[in-house]
This record gives structure tokens, sequence and C-alpha cells, in this order.
């Protein structure tokens, strides 16, 4: 497996100004101030959190997979990578990361790519894009479905290989591992937390995710 | 055959437009080293669209080619790849914006080229999508067609610059009506310094309808259960009488 590149954090976690934990199957839609940073921690080890970005100013420039993939030209996302938008501006950038690697090319479960890649009968099962839905339709009426852009999944390994195979590895995270961003703009962070029951990643069972939120 | 319709799409250029289902799509790269950016959506409902990570996880691949299906949001098949010379279609590396062709390839404009300016594939997109009733917050991972881009053991991503030569061709077949945007543009991670957009000919042709041993239905069983969808969403939009009850 490639270098995974770890960095710690010197932010103690008693000087947080925002200190929530999301349970497995929860989402959560938040605003960030620029400067501010963002932790999240996986709790119990090799949970996705599933993540979307969107420019508080201008909502329909929504997190771009791609163009954050292009701007290093690496599709891993770690300490130093810039989350960009689809008009290929800086929303934040990652500052820390204990886990060593991210994902951004496996998008998010839905009910219909469940039947899809499991079975027919997967459909009424609980998934991240109704999470998606179900916070943007709460947050604001401005977002809808055309919003949903490719995602993030801090803590997920989804290994590309040369000649053109894609694989969904063991997790490389572990138990209070944890990845930290600071925003350059205004942004608004929409976290489903990965209730997935049917991929041996997460060893067929979702576990809690923690959110931490500092000034600077 | 002779096909129903065709089109050329010169070098820097741009086309949109609803192709019905049960057609075949087969582009024709009329110089080496072409690069077709191309977006689909579901001509009928706009807000479905092709789903880069959905159709990668799906197969299994981070490269696309013959035997492939190319899946919306909605666990469907917009299109499936039935013929292909290349062996390998890009799917991560998106679209070139105004900012890369001016840095690479230097200022260029209308008022002193002409039409010989160098487009873009942001703005292609932008004019297209706008055409469409749609707008860039519609942008999503695009296809490359005639593109070759691997990552290494790091993730490092490249493009190789002698995969597509001169005729190679790639065959897609509409299993929903699909909403086509093409950006005849440079592939971003085509790092020479030289504009090299290629004209591309498409042409369309009525397809046999799909059979029990199709390549694409039987890839994998997720191609299969894709296909299953496709058909169950066209079955609840017939007149067919056995679902009419009296
Ligand atoms: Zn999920």
């Amino acid at each position: 497996m490639a270098v995974l590149n770890y960095t710690e954090s010197s932010r103690k976690v008693e000087e947080a100004i925002y200190d929530r934990v999301i349970p497995a199957g929860e989402g959560w839609m938040h605003e960030l101030e620029p400067g501010q940073v963002l932790r999240i921690v996986d709790l119990e080890g090799n949970q996705a959190a599933d993540t979307l970005f969107y420019h508080a100013e201008d909502p329909e420039d929504h997190y771009s997979a791609v163009a954050t993939m292009l701007g290093q030209q690496n599709i891993y996302l770690s300490t130093g990578t810039v989350l960009r938008s689809e008009s290929n501006k800086g929303l934040l950038k990652i500052v820390a990361d204990t886990c060593g690697r991210h994902d951004t090319l496996g998008g998010a479960c839905s009910a219909q790519s469940n039947t899809v890649r499991y079975a027919h009968d997967t459909l009424p099962m609980h998934n991240c894009r109704d999470t998606f839905m179900l916070q943007l339709s709460m947050y604001d009426e401005k977002y809808t479905k055309r919003d949903l852009a490719p995602n993030i999944n801090f803590f997920m390994n989804v290994p590309v290989t040369p000649d053109g195979g894609l694989t969904f590895a063991d997790g490389v995270s572990a138990p209070g591992r944890y990845v930290e961003m600071q925003s350059i703009v205004r942004t608004v962070a929409l976290i489903s937390n990965c209730p997935q029951l049917n991929n041996p990643c997460n060893a067929y069972n979702p576990t809690p995710v923690r959110v931490l939120i500092w000034d600077k | 055959m002779n096909s129903i319709w065709n089109k050329t799409i010169p070098a820097g250029g741009k086309w949109s437009g609803t192709i019905g289902k049960g057609k075949l799509v087969k582009f024709t790269a009329l110089g080496k080293g072409a690069n077709l950016s191309t977006i689909m959506y579901h001509a009928n409902q706009l807000t479905e669209r092709y789903n880069m990570p959905d159709t990668l996880k799906a197969q299994h691949t981070s490269h696309l080619t013959k035997g492939h299906v190319l899946m919306s949001d909605n666990g469907r098949v917009l299109t499936s790849i039935v013929e292909d010379s290349l062996g390998w279609h890009d799917s991560i590396s998106g679209y070139t914006s105004r900012k890369e062709t001016d840095e690479k390839y230097g200022i260029t404009t209308y008022q002193e080229l002409r039409n010989n300016w160098l487009r873009s594939g942001e703005e292609n997109f932008a004019v297209e999508l706008v055409r469409n009733g749609l707008g860039v917050r519609d942008l999503v991972p695009v296809l490359n067609l005639f593109s070759k881009v691997f990552c290494d053991k790091n993730g490092d991503m490249h493009y190789v610059e002698d995969h597509c030569y001169e005729g190679a061709t790639v065959t897609l077949r509409t299993e929903m009506d699909t909403l086509f945007i093409f950006s005849n543009t440079p592939n971003p991670l085509d790092l020479r310094n030289e504009y090299s957009s290629v004209p591309i000919q498409i042409e369309v042709f009525d397809a046999e309808p799909v059979k029990d041993d199709d390549v694409c239905v039987n890839f994998r069983p997720e191609n299969k259960r894709a296909f299953e969808n496709t058909w169950e969403y066209h079955t609840l939009l017939s007149d067919s009488k056995s679902v009419v009850l009296k």
C-alpha cells in the first residue's frame, strides 16, 4: 500500500467551541466561518463519514471531487489537500490527519445504488443519500437534489490500481483516528454518518463519529 | 448500415441534444489524441444524471470500456458501452477550465482570433447547461471519451499521451432517453502546451433490441440489476395492457 500521510493536531479538545457526537445513521449540517477548524473523529474505527461542502455565499457551488483530485493530481485526500468547489475555489484545507488517507471516488450509498450493488430487496434500507436529502430539506429549501454531487468518504480506503481496477479495501482507520480541516471561506458542511449494513468495510457495524469545531 | 444522423464536432466545439433510448451513438476520433468531455442527464427527469462513483464502484473499475454501463444516480443505466477500439476511457479527470486553458495555451480572445479562439470545457458546459434549463450547479464528474488517465500506487494521476490513435471508435447504446452534453476540449491532465483537440464524428444508428446474452447486461450481476431497474422504469411508463385492471 502507498505511503500514508500522518499529521497530528495540537488543538485541545477542551478549547473547542462545539462538540457533538453524530450517531451511526444520523446526519449533520452546519456552517463554518472562515478560519474555523472542523475535526471529525472516527470514535470506534472503520466508520465512513460521507461529507459534502458548499460555499455558504454561493450554495450552487458544491464540493467537487474531481477539482479536488486535479488540484493535487492525486486521488487520495490527506494533510495539505485543498477541498475545492466545482468552480475550483478552495473551500477548506486539511490541516491534520491521523488516518493517513481518505476517499473521494466511492461516493455515497443510496437506496438505488444498494439495489445495484447488493440485491433488489435492500431498497428499504437506510442509506447516506436519504440522510443527505433529509438534512438539505431541513436546512434551507434553496438546497435540492441538484446539489448532491459526489462526496468525500472520510476514513474510507478505496484503492485504485494502475491497471484501472477499483476496490474497497479494509479500513485504514482505527478507534480515535481523526481528520481536521480549516475553512478558507464561509462553508456549509453536510455529513451523513453512513448506515451501510451490506459492506465489510465497517465490519457490518456502523458506529458514531464526533465533530469538534475550533475558532482557529 | 447507414446512420440516421451524424455530426462532426470541431476542435474546441460543443454540442448538446437528446437521443432517445434504443440508439447506438458511435464516436470516431478524426485525429490522434482526442478527448471528448461528456455529461449525461435523463432527458425526461433532468435531476437524474450520470453518477461517476455509482458507476465505478458497482463495476469495481476506475476506467471504462466495452461491457461497462454508465449509471445514473437512481441506479439505472443511462447508456452502455457496446463497442470500443481503445480499451480505456477516463472518468476521473474532469474538464478544462478557462483559467487552465489560458495558462497552458496562452490567452486567446474572440476579438483577436474570431472563432479560432481556444474554448474551455468550463464555458462550453456552462452554455449548454443553461441552454437546457440547467446550470453550473448541475455539473458533476464527466466522462472523457478517448482519454486514458491511470493512477499509480501512490494515487498520482497520469495522462497517457499516445493512447488515442486516429480512427479510434467507441459506441454507446442509449438505454434511456438521454440528454448528452459534449465539450470537445483537451483533457485537463494533458500537460502538452499545444491545444490538442481534434474533430470527433458522431453517428447515430437504430440499435437492435437488447438480447439475453447482451455483453453489457451480463458483464456483472450489478449490471443486470441496474438494467432491471431501468426496465422497471419503462414498464411503469408504458401503456402495457397487462397492468390495466378492469
Ligand atoms: Zn453510506
